[in-house]
């Protein structure tokens, strides 16, 4: 399957610029259906974590306020190109991704 | 969005969804967050998200918080916000606006090494206040700016 992350680590001016698109749909648990009229249950990513092979270097916890396939930027020092960035999300109904990215 | 109506939410999503995790050994408990502040984000005021969030509502305003946002957002449902700050040993970001139906947003920590800077977006229900709350050490500053929004973004 696809993953559902799509993220970029790119070495600038010794800082690694992380950017990274998840794909989810971030439901408030608030909107209804249009056709059934029906609550749509909240479903929403709680926690994202990015980490190196060393260190973590972000930890995020979200609610229903993060828009609709959620982004995040992010910079961290000490980073260098060739080492790994790996973003792990988690959703409120135990759904989990997690991706590798190379920084360039 | 067939299947995701049909799932039914799973009622102590917390414990389930890190308990299943955990077991696989895919996370440690760094992970999980404790209990007290998983519930600030069903906060339904913003002073109410603020005490269990940060456990305070007094913020020290400063002008060492930088948000980037637009003045007018056409759409709630994706407003870009950018928070950055000239502050030193700092150890979280957080992110709130006043009028939504649950007024925190999000929550960064930040680990040494990682820049005091982060960019996302958020829904916004309707014109509103956004409030970046910065802790250093044991202090908590704040920096605050006003959206106008168009069309709200959080359904209902």
């Amino acid at each position: 399957m696809a993953s559902t992350i799509k993220m970029r680590a790119k070495l600038e001016e010794a800082v690694v610029v992380v950017k990274a698109l998840v794909s989810h749909p971030m439901e408030t648990g608030l909107r209804k259906d249009s056709v059934t009229g029906e609550k749509i249950p909240a479903h929403f990513i709680t926690e994202v974590i990015v980490e190196t092979m060393e260190r973590q270097v972000l930890v995020a916890h979200w609610g229903v306020g993060i828009s609709k396939n959620p982004y995040l930027s992010f910079k961290y020092r000490n980073g260098r190109i060739g080492e790994t960035v790996k973003l792990t999300w988690i959703d409120n109904k135990g759904n989990t991704d997690s991706l590798e990215s190379e920084v360039t | 969005m067939n299947r995701i109506r049909r799932i039914v939410v799973q009622s102590a999503f917390a414990a389930g969804g890190v308990g299943l995790l955990s077991g696989a050994g895919l996370l440690a408990p760094r992970f999980a967050l404790a209990g007290a502040s998983r519930n600030a984000f069903e906060a339904g005021t913003l002073e109410e998200a603020l005490k269990a969030a940060i456990g305070t509502t007094e913020t020290i305003e400063t002008d060492a918080i930088s948000i980037k946002v637009p003045e007018i957002a056409e759409n709630g449902a994706v407003v870009p916000v950018t928070v950055s700050a000239t502050l030193d040993d700092v150890s979280a970001i957080t992110i709130f606006v006043e009028h939504n139906p649950k007024p925190l947003i999000s929550t960064y920590t930040i680990p040494e090494g990682t820049e005091v800077y982060v960019s996302t977006r958020v829904k916004m229900n309707k014109t509103s206040r956004l409030i970046a709350v910065v802790q250093s050490r044991d202090r908590f500053y704040s920096a605050t700016k006003s959206i106008k929004v168009t069309i709200g973004g959080c359904g209902g």
